[in-house]
């Protein structure tokens, strides 16, 4: 059996899985801080 | 811990951390990546495979630190209302849900050439995949504890409840010895050659720094919103 398959398929979920945890946080983060930002600028 | 109650202090710390951890979290864990996959040697049991040791192992380290992490937040809301406890929890729950399932799937892909199975219902691979669904069920209990208007509490009890699983994964590979093999590291030194495992430190840290940065950019999300909230509650008063 060649391994090499399950090594790239267990690396690019790894590797995908944590950019879409740090993309979205980043996102919430970003929009929440903005909102917040305007909000105070707005007073 | 007590120093960081106040979130305004506590955002003059994370807001630097964020960047510094985001950034040497990348480089640790693409150092340690490209080590793994190009510079390290195949075992002489496993193959090529072992090559998935270097991120199956830190995702299973953050599954369970991650609980760990809301443990102590559900700690620190109930015995001392830590106002950034609640946050702290919330923020860790979908980070350490990711990192428990990046550790299911990497594991189930290892399994296969390995041990010739996607899936047994062995001790360590069992208790994983509950603490995966207690991640799922905090996230959805402190959803609905945030909607009403609620503190958390029910949350909090949940956290500490679930932290029973931590010890019984750890324990699991000697109380039940059936397919998942036991302890390679421990504190008293390694088991895996010096040539294969000088990577593995650094996608360890590399991805504890990436996930410390999530976390804080969740926590920061959250305290923004908090603050939205607020103000606009402030608004409609006057």
């Amino acid at each position: 059996m060649n391994p090499w398959p399950f090594v790239i398929a267990a690396y690019a979920v790894a590797l995908l899985a944590t950019a879409a945890l740090l993309l979205a946080s980043f996102e919430s983060m970003r929009r929440a801080e903005a909102d917040a930002e305007s909000l105070r600028e707005r007073k | 811990m007590h120093a960081l109650a106040n979130p305004a202090r506590f955002l003059r710390i994370a807001k630097p951390a964020t960047g510094w951890s985001l950034a040497i979290g990348l480089v640790l864990a693409l150092a340690g990546i490209v080590g793994g996959l190009t510079l390290t040697p195949p075992d002489y049991l496993q193959g090529e495979t072992v090559r998935i040791l270097y991120v199956h192992v830190p995702a299973a380290w953050l599954g369970m630190a991650g609980w760990a992490g809301i443990a102590a937040a559900a700690v620190s809301q109930i015995v001392w209302r830590h106002p950034l406890a609640v946050v702290a929890g919330r923020a860790i729950a979908p980070c350490g849900a990711t990192f428990t399932g990046i550790c299911l799937v990497t594991g189930s892909i290892w399994g296969r050439p390995t041990w010739g199975t996607w899936w047994e219902w062995d001790g360590r691979l069992t208790s994983m995949l509950i603490l995966f669904f207690l991640y799922l069920g905090y996230i959805a209990l402190a959803a609905a504890e945030k909607e009403r208007g609620g503190e958390g509490r029910i949350a909090a009890i949940f956290g500490l409840v679930g932290a029973i699983n931590l010890p019984i994964i750890h324990y699991s590979v000697l109380w039940w010895r059936t397919l998942h093999q036991g302890q390679s590291i421990s504190l008293s030194g390694s088991t895996i050659a010096p040539s294969i495992l000088w990577p593995l430190p650094l996608t360890f840290f590399g991805f504890t720094l990436l996930f410390a940065a999530a976390v804080l950019m969740r926590m920061r999300g959250e305290l923004a919103r908090a603050r939205v909230e607020a103000r606009l509650r402030r608004s409609a008063a006057e």
